[in-house]
């Protein structure tokens, strides 16, 4: 209960934040969008950093690395750092410079410029539109999941559970409902300043909560050395054991100690003597492991078997996925409506700093958990599971659940309104005129498809709950990627077309939404480990080329308008 | 200061490298541990972050485009010279 007490507090604090940079608005249209260009470059660097490090960052990278051990780091954060500041440097200011020149708000309204043509951003709005609602249904996904393991035990009348762990915990459509409510109550009042405010606040929580999560865990470990050797291991048999168990104290705190007896948790594949002794998930070997895992709904013990390690074409090919940055919509939005292109300067330097102070705590505690956490716990539980197995401080563990639901809710916050600014920008007021309706009106506009919104996702969340988090959110960065080619086209190819555009959004979209459906939204490679997001970047490349050298150059007048 | 051609060469060169050096596929079954509690393969790639962080600076520092910017920001009435945004009264603009 005092977990809950904790968390409802920092709730009502978000809120009241959001609340107030409401009151600092000046109530234009202009002000709700972009916050009348006013961010500068620390609010900027907490807003890209928060909207890109989601639930995906704290509760999906813990839980893979649960799953497949250190080498996710190299897999999503070392290589995200590196393709998001060329990104950042070779899209996001020379876009700066287009919305500076011509006044552009949103990407599609880019778009429609560079490619002179209205079709465009009819054809891009429902893409963009359904790439991002799995990006939010991770958020609402993954709060639900965070929130259940540390509140077990609280209402076991009112929230019974067939698995007998989580009894008693809050269940995540409450959850998931209740973060939907406070989003959707600050976005509402505060537009894009309360946004970029209660982002940074946000970020700020869950780097500080990060790290005393870390240390308090690294504690009830027994210190950094004595950690490392807790990770699940192959004995001579090809077992996995886990030779640490967590012990409670007469004082009511929980300490790790060695077993007497290894605790049998599954056995590797095909396992050869030489493995004994070898630890999976600190290095990135490929093996199979078979184990027993409860089946969400009945509890019941069910064979299950996983991939440890990470595939050498998995790890090559998941450098597609960063490029998702060069066209998520919110990104794109504070590319083209930034203060000054000084602005970026912090954001390049600090962004993969922030990025490893993250994710390598998270890592980790991944891959320490294989030795203390049964294999079939659903890995978005993993990070709240260690929390509530090891932080017997009701009030910290209150906190640290804060601080994944703070990077969790900071990217909620800068999609919703970026959604709205499209819906009424690019579509309504593109549609009946910008004098059709009055300021306030506007903005109710766009408030309204933003509820819209929130709905949608959390109806998708309660059918999508038990989705990987991890897997959603590379799905989701994959259907972007396969978007880049287009927007590096437009800025650097002179020669890039309308059907060129067309052919290559429409084609990479397809390829997208095969592999999607061949793998049902879950992890997927093809042949030695080649990720999709591979053959949808080819694809519209391929297609941009193909069909823009087919078909008419673009006029003199637009390539004066882009390349001077 | 205005950026080389041979400098912006460098950097890119350098950010070329860097992805070829992402793939460390000689640390791939190594579990040691680096001061007793960080696996090699995580200690390399947090390494990498850094060397990120430091490659910006270094294009901050020899590539930053200069020229765009002043074309975005001086060639129209109304438009700063110190890279501050004043958005056009063009179909587009929020109201």
């Amino acid at each position: 209960m005092t977990v809950l007490i904790v968390i409802s507090i920092y709730l009502a604090l978000l809120l009241g934040l959001g609340l107030f940079s409401g009151k600092q608005s000046r109530g234009t249209s202009k002000d709700y969008f972009v916050a009348s260009h006013s961010i500068g470059p620390f609010l900027l660097l907490m807003s890209v950093f928060g909207t890109t490090m989601t639930a995906f960052a704290l509760v999906g990278s813990t839980g893979k690395a649960f799953e497949r051990g250190i080498g996710v780091y190299g897999l999503m954060a070392s290589i995200s750092g590196l393709v998001h500041v060329i990104c950042f440097f070779a899209i996001g200011i020379r876009l700066w410079s287009y919305g500076m020149k011509h006044g552009f708000v949103t990407q599609i309204q880019f778009f429609r410029s560079r490619f002179d043509s209205n079709a465009i951003g009819y054809v891009l709005f429902p893409i963009l539109v359904g790439l991002v609602i799995p990006y939010l249904l991770i958020g609402v996904i993954g709060a639900g999941k965070t929130i259940l393991p540390v509140t077990a035990g609280a209402f076991p009348e009112a929230f019974p559970n067939a698995n007998p762990l989580w009894t008693g915990g809050i269940p995540p459509w409450l959850s998931g409902l209740g973060i939907c409510i406070i989003v959707l109550a600050y976005v509402f009042a505060g537009g894009s300043r309360g946004a970029a405010w209660a982002n940074t606040f946000q970020t700020l929580v869950f780097m500080a909560m990060g790290v005393v999560a870390f240390t308090l865990i690294v504690k009830a470990l027994g210190g950094v050395e004595q950690a490392s050797k807790v990770p699940i291991t192959v004995n001579e048999n090809g077992l996995l054991v886990q030779n640490y168990g967590i012990v409670e104290q007469e004082d009511g705190s929980s300490k790790v100690e060695k077993l007497a007896t290894p605790l049998v948790r599954g056995k590797i594949r095909d396992a050869d003597p030489s493995l004994a002794g070898y630890q999976p998930h600190l290095g990135r070997k490929v093996l199979e492991m078979d184990y027993k895992a409860r089946t969400p709904g009945s509890g019941e013990l069910v064979d299950q078997s996983r991939e440890l390690g990470v595939p050498p074409w998995m790890f090559l090919t998941y450098l597609f996925i960063p490029l998702s940055v060069g066209m998520f919509p919110h990104l794109f939005q504070h590319w083209l409506t930034a203060r000054s292109a000084n602005t970026f300067k912090l954001t390049l330097i600090a962004h993969p700093i922030c990025i490893m102070v993250v994710w390598v705590p998270c890592v980790l505690i991944g891959a320490w958990a294989t030795g203390l956490v049964p294999p079939g716990v659903p890995p978005a539980a993993v990070l709240s599971k260690m929390m509530a197995d090891l932080v017997s401080n009701q009030v910290l563990t209150g906190l640290l659940t804060a601080g994944v639901l703070a990077a969790i809710m900071s990217s909620l916050d800068s999609q919703f309104l970026c959604l709205g600014t499209m819906f009424t920008n690019d579509i309504v007021l593109h549609k009946v005129g910008q004098d059709r309706f009055t300021d306030k009106q506007t903005i109710w506009i766009a408030r309204g498809f933003i509820i819209g919104i929130v709905a949608l996702t959390y109806v998708l969340s309660l059918w999508a709950a038990n989705k990987n988090v991890f897997d959603l959110a590379v799905w989701c960065f994959s259907g972007f990627a396969m978007l880049t080619p287009l927007v590096f086209a437009a800025l650097y190819w002179k020669r890039a077309t309308t059907a060129g555009a067309f052919a290559s959004i429409i084609v990479g979209t397809l390829t997208w939404i095969i592999f999607f459906v061949l793998a049902g939204g879950s992890e997927y490679t093809v042949g030695p480990g080649i990720m999709p997001v591979t053959f949808c970047v080819l694809a519209s490349t391929v297609a941009m080329i193909v069909v823009s050298l087919a078909t008419k150059p673009p006029s003199e007048a637009t390539l004066n308008k882009f390349f001077g | 200061m205005h950026p080389t051609h041979s400098m912006k060469k460098l950097l890119t060169g350098t950010a070329i490298a860097m992805l070829i050096l992402h793939q460390d596929f000689w640390l791939w079954d190594n579990t040691n541990l680096v001061f007793g509690f960080m696996p090699v393969g995580l200690v390399y790639h947090a390494c990498f972050s850094m060397a990120v962080a430091i490659l910006a600076v270094l294009a901050i520092t020899f590539a930053w485009p200069h020229e765009l910017i002043e074309w975005a920001t001086t060639k129209d009435e109304g438009a700063g010279t110190d890279g501050e945004a004043k958005p056009k009264d063009n179909q587009y603009k929020i109201r």
